[in-house]
């Protein structure tokens, strides 16, 4: 099999993908936000609950979508779990430099232990098409937690 | 039926698929290291040699504005534009002042609705179209709905994806102006009984605008015997240029409807106080038309003529009854429409893959799908899916293409179990 498709659909992804985390409607939620990808007809809803101190206290989320989004979106909700929404912010924006290919000598600001997670969603770099699919939930989460209510990657 | 069996079904009628494909360059690409197998000429067609050669020659050696020049290479210019006008016309079986050109179907859609909305319709007036409209068949009429408050109506259609034509009936009434559908859905495949849609319509009074962005490629259209009053198509789903577009309307129509661009090529005279139009179908075409993309589509439908409509129709039905059966095997996989009339379009689902990963997988095997909504979003939850994978066979495809479509599809239920 052609290994750049073997990297893209790592066992890890294909898991996410299969059986989400955190995959429901948390009725303690105080933010949410829809995103759409009108290109591929993807939708999913993001709910967090934020907590005074800006942390994270829970996040989930909702909808359809690839192998791509949905395990993109699960391993998100793992992961900004306790932070805070400015650490958050500096994740997605390592994440999204990844997965456009931009984060080679570039110093990244997470923690090497997130990175390495979302790491094996770099993969789509190799498919231009497909990075707006694994950064929807980000997009979604992002315009979430800023109040917001509708996210477009278009 | 085995490859070879069904091989000999197509080439009873001596159809030489190699010889065609020899006609069209990106028949011998390579995408991603392996042969392309494109099977999204429903999304837009390949191009033969002979639509991008009569292309540049006309940029070389013929090129000039059209209807302004006194002076030969004008004249030239002028001469193929308006041949390209007869070849359309003949095509479809329509004078050439019935053919309007515009940049696209789209374009087509959305001059009807613009200028025969704002002259024909009004508040409370009824459009009626099908569950299996295109967006560009379902917006241009909302946009119209929001300013003018006209009201849609929706053709139903049952879960095989037949048009339900005595459903479609009872929506007819006093206040329906306006009926728009497509010749054959672009998802389903299902072909619409134009003739009696249009037969039923114009018995309620109203007029009848077709979609034949998918249906002329395969079927043709005869707007004599159809009698509709409007149909549009698009030139690049038709192996010819992209940018070009035709609106055919019956002349008087056409002519009792205000003009939809304002520009030059499309007055009679112009004053800061009044302007008059000309006839149909120089009023609707304001502006530098795409001179150079019309002629490219009067040398694809050439090209198609010279194959034989009724042939290649007769060679792709046979690949998509192949693709049902083969694809009808695959465990998991759905099959979205099974009309009792259908194109050459197979639209499927595969469990536990969605198609956009289905198209990035199969894709590394150099086989190229459609995947999402196709544009059709209403339909899609009309058939309970977010999306399917959407294979569609044209005039240069060929068994061994379905074959290395359910290949890679089986490389697909590899990785996802």
């Amino acid at each position: 099999m052609d290994d750049d498709i073997r990297e893209l659909y790592q066992e890890v992804i294909l898991d996410h993908g299969k059986n989400p985390r955190n995959f429901r409607h948390p009725d303690d939620a105080n933010h949410e936000a829809h995103g759409n990808n009108p290109l591929c007809g993807d939708r999913l809803t993001v709910y967090v609950r934020l907590g005074s101190d800006s942390r994270i206290e829970d996040a989930a989320f909702e909808g359809r979508g690839c192998a791509i989004s949905v395990a993109s979106a699960s391993m998100m909700t793992d992961i900004v779990l306790g932070k805070t929404v400015t650490e958050v912010e500096a994740l997605f924006d390592d994440f999204h430099k990844m997965c456009k290919g931009e984060d080679e000598g570039v110093a990244l600001k997470g923690p090497e232990e997130d990175l390495d997670k979302l790491r094996v969603l770099a993969g789509v770099r190799q498919f231009p098409m497909r990075v707006k699919c694994a950064t929807l939930a980000w997009h979604t989460l992002n315009e979430a937690v800023h109040g917001g209510d509708k996210t477009s990657t278009e | 039926m085995s490859t070879a069996a069904a091989k000999k079904t197509l080439s009873n009628d001596a159809y030489d698929v190699e010889a065609i494909r020899a006609d069209f360059p990106a028949m011998s690409l390579q995408v991603n290291g392996k042969p392309l197998v494109f099977l999204d000429s429903g999304a837009s067609a390949q191009k033969p040699s002979v639509v991008l050669e009569r292309m540049d020659r006309m940029y070389r050696s013929e090129y000039a504005n059209v209807h302004r020049g006194a002076y030969r290479l004008s004249e030239l210019a002028t001469e193929n534009y308006e041949n390209a006008r007869k070849t359309v016309a003949q095509f479809m079986n329509a004078s050439v002042d019935e053919i309007v050109f515009t940049r696209s179907v789209t374009a087509a859609i959305n001059l009807v609705a613009h200028s025969f909305g704002r002259a024909f319709l009004k508040a409370g007036d009824e459009v009626v179209i099908s569950h299996m409209e295109h967006h560009a068949n379902i917006v241009p009429w909302q946009l119209l709905r929001d300013i003018m408050g006209i009201v849609i109506k929706v053709a139903p259609i049952d879960d095989d994806g037949n048009f339900l034509i005595d459903e479609f009936k009872k929506l007819l009434g006093p206040k329906t102006k306006l009926v728009a559908i497509t010749h054959c859905s672009n998802v389903l495949g299902t072909i619409t009984p134009i003739k009696e849609i249009t037969r039923i319509a114009h018995e309620a009074g109203a007029k009848v605008l077709i979609d034949g962005a998918q249906g002329i490629v395969h079927l043709g259209v005869d707007v004599r015997d159809v009698d509709c009053d409007f149909y549009g198509f698009t030139g690049h789903k038709l192996y010819g240029p992209t940018g070009i577009g035709v609106l055919y309307g019956k002349r008087d129509l056409l002519n009792a409807l205000p003009p939809y661009e304002g520009g030059g090529d499309m007055i009679e005279l112009v004053t800061f106080e009044k302007t008059t139009y000309r006839e149909a179908p120089a009023r609707f075409e304001a502006g530098t038309p795409p001179i150079v993309e019309a002629v490219g589509l009067a040398a694809a439908i050439d090209y198609v003529n010279s194959v034989g409509l009724d042939r290649i129709a007769k060679h792709e039905t046979g690949l998509r009854d192949y693709a049902m059966k083969r694809l009808g095997e695959i465990d998991g996989l759905t099959i979205i429409g099974r009309p009792r009339e259908k194109g050459p379009i197979v639209s499927f689902t595969l469990e536990g893959a969605h198609p956009h990963d289905i198209a990035t997988i199969i894709d590394s095997k150099g086989v190229a799908v459609r995947a999402g909504h196709h544009c059709a979003q209403p339909l899609m939850e009309r058939c309970n899916v977010a999306a399917t994978a959407r294979a569609s066979f044209a005039m240069y495809n060929r068994i061994e293409d379905v074959d290395a479509l359910v290949d890679a599809l089986n490389t697909v239920k590899d990785i996802f179990g």
